[in-house]
């Protein structure tokens, strides 16, 4: 038995479970997208294409468009990878089932996290067609956002399912939406270029995988891509995700397994 | 394994299981044979669940051996979790999802194909008597409908051995008894199970050999019958009194009537052959207690008389 196919078949787990929702969750994805994009893309947009200039002279929907999809993606893994996670360890006790068949942790994490890169694919195809739609999309090479989009939601995803696996209440998960995800979605280069922040704060943007995932996306729709810097993004990602996979399944481990 | 039993599913030799400073199991022997109902009887935290999780390859072994169908649950815990039926303390049921589905997909977590997870669920249900609930969801189901869903599902494999923590805490008494009669058809079909249970009645009813545990120890091995002949007299007095009235001296009523006397906070329990003539040995002498009962010995005797505690406090 190969490592994957044990650690897919927590996925159709997952999925009965998304079938009781997806309608709700359908049509956010899609109403999400179109209201962010006709309140700022077009809305503000048109004040801002006014009175200052882009970077490279583009409207500021082209800008923030593959900016929102990014982060969007990033709130969502979130989400999905703590409550979800908590409750498959504490109240619903998902995991507990699963362990006991042949499943092993490691199996549980990846399902799991399997699971997320479905959820992440799907709303990250509905928004690109959103944006393609506004006319968002300047270059053939925008349909990789979506998979780059996908690692972006991952590189928060595993890490944050890492915590929810150590943490033994939820009160955490909101301070982390406040205080983390929300500045992150505001001052990571979303709306507006991190070089208008204030030296500290540009250099505490860098650090953060969202910049580099709005970025990365930003480039790829716009087809303005230098080959040193997205590769560093990229590689930034794919770090995080490494990191929480890691971390993931050590703090699965000592709450599953004692 | 070259057992003596060479039929031996489980052995357990000086097992042992830790938590930091606290000692859970403190050195277990004990040997699991194909074909019978083996129970640990023992209050709460007398380390039985620890047990059944070190068996369930989920907790780590902290020192001896342990070995389930001749296998290391350390390195062969796929293998070993794949032979195994759970039935969990606390249900791992998902309440949104239906009956079926519960058993569906938990059938998927060991790889058995769809198409043959159909038929297996409905015998399933058919058996545990859920075939009408089929559809639906699970939330509102009654606690004994639960259990018995996580009994069914946890036969999904065709198990060797089933591990059963506590199977009816929880239930009121005449869902135990459908409980019961289902487990007691799965061990006449043939089947090995593994309980642990604080009840008395319950190691009575479906055990055919058991151990008494206390404070990580297995203080006492046997049939219910065996123990019971062991460690305690064919019949119990039980004595009440109103408050004041109980007789400073009891030995002083009981002396030649009875073989040992067990003070209790709310009542006294004389261990005779003959619960009758002691109770009338006493009436003659004059006691009169609120209450007086005749009855049977039972395992809650044999684990007073053991550890000086009760099973229940």
């Amino acid at each position: 038995m190969t490592s994957l196919a044990l650690a897919l078949r927590p996925l159709e787990y997952f999925f009965a479970q998304y079938r009781r929702v997806w309608r709700g969750t359908a049509v956010t994805s899609v109403v999400t997208p179109v209201v962010y994009l006709l309140a700022l893309g077009v809305g503000l947009g048109v004040f801002v294409d006014r009175s200052a200039s882009l970077p490279g002279d583009i409207s500021y929907l082209d800008f923030v468009a593959p900016g929102l999809m990014a982060a969007t993606a990033m709130q969502v893994a979130v989400f999905e990878a703590s409550w979800p996670v908590l409750s498959a360890i504490k109240w619903d006790r998902q995991y507990h089932a699963m362990l006991a068949t042949p499943l092993r942790v490691r199996d549980v994490v990846i399902g799991h996290q399997a699971f997320f890169v479905f959820r992440l694919l799907l709303i990250s195809t509905v928004y690109f067609v959103v944006i393609a739609a506004f006319g968002a999309v300047e270059s053939p090479l925008g349909i990789l956002a979506i998979p780059v989009t996908v690692l972006v939601g991952l590189a928060f995803a595993a890490p944050m399912a890492a915590w929810a696996a150590h943490t033994e209440s939820e009160v955490s998960f909101v301070a982390i939406f406040r205080f983390v995800i929300l500045p992150m979605f505001l001052f990571s280069g979303t709306f507006f270029p991190i070089s208008t922040l204030p030296a500290p704060l540009e250099v505490l943007a860098w650090l953060t995988p969202i910049w580099h995932g709005v970025t990365l996306c930003r480039d790829l729709t716009l087809g303005d891509l230098s080959a040193g810097a997205d590769l560093m993004h990229l590689a930034y990602l794919l770090a995080w995700v490494t990191a929480g996979l890691v971390a993931a399944s050590l703090t699965y481990r000592r709450r599953l397994v004692v | 394994m070259s057992d003596r039993n060479g039929d031996s599913l489980i052995q357990a030799r000086g097992l042992v299981k830790r938590f930091g400073e606290l000692v859970a199991v403190d050195g277990i022997d004990f040997d699991l044979q194909r074909g019978e109902a083996f129970g640990f009887l023992g209050p709460n935290g007398a380390g039985k669940t620890s047990t059944m999780r070190m068996i369930g390859c989920v907790s780590p072994v902290t020192d001896g051996t342990l070995r389930i169908f001749g296998l290391d649950p350390a390195k062969d815990g796929v293998a070993i979790r794949g032979r195994l039926g759970v039935v969990p303390q606390m249900d791992t049921l998902d309440m949104e999802l239906t009956v079926r589905e519960n058993i569906v997909i938990y059938g998927r977590y060991f790889g058995i194909p769809r198409r043959q997870l159909g038929p297996r669920a409905d015998e399933l249900l058919e058996f545990v008597e859920l075939s009408e609930r089929a559809n639906d969801r699970v939330e509102p189901l009654s606690g004994g409908m639960k259990r018995r869903l996580t009994i069914a599902r946890s036969l999904v494999n065709d198990p060797e051995v089933m591990l059963l923590d506590e199977p009816t805490t929880g239930l009121d008494p005449q869902a135990r008894h459908v409980v019961w009669d289902r487990l007691y058809r799965l061990k006449r079909q043939g089947t090995t199970l593994l309980l642990t249970t604080h009840y008395m009645d319950e190691a009575e009813q479906l055990c055919d050999r058991l151990v008494v545990m206390d404070r990580g120890k297995i203080v006492a091995e046997g049939s219910p019958r065996d123990l019971i002949e062991r460690y305690s007299t064919r019949e119990v007095v039980e004595l009440r009194f109103d408050d004041g009235s109980r007789p400073e001296d009891l030995s002083f009523w009981t002396e030649g009537l009875v073989t040992r006397v067990e003070s209790l906070p709310d009542r006294v329990l004389l261990y005779t052959q003959d619960g009758d003539a002691a109770a009338h040995g006493l009436h003659e002498r004059g006691l009169v207690p609120e209450s007086i009962l005749v009855r049977r010995s039972t395992l809650e005797d044999v684990f007073l008389h053991l550890t000086g505690r009760s099973l229940i406090e």
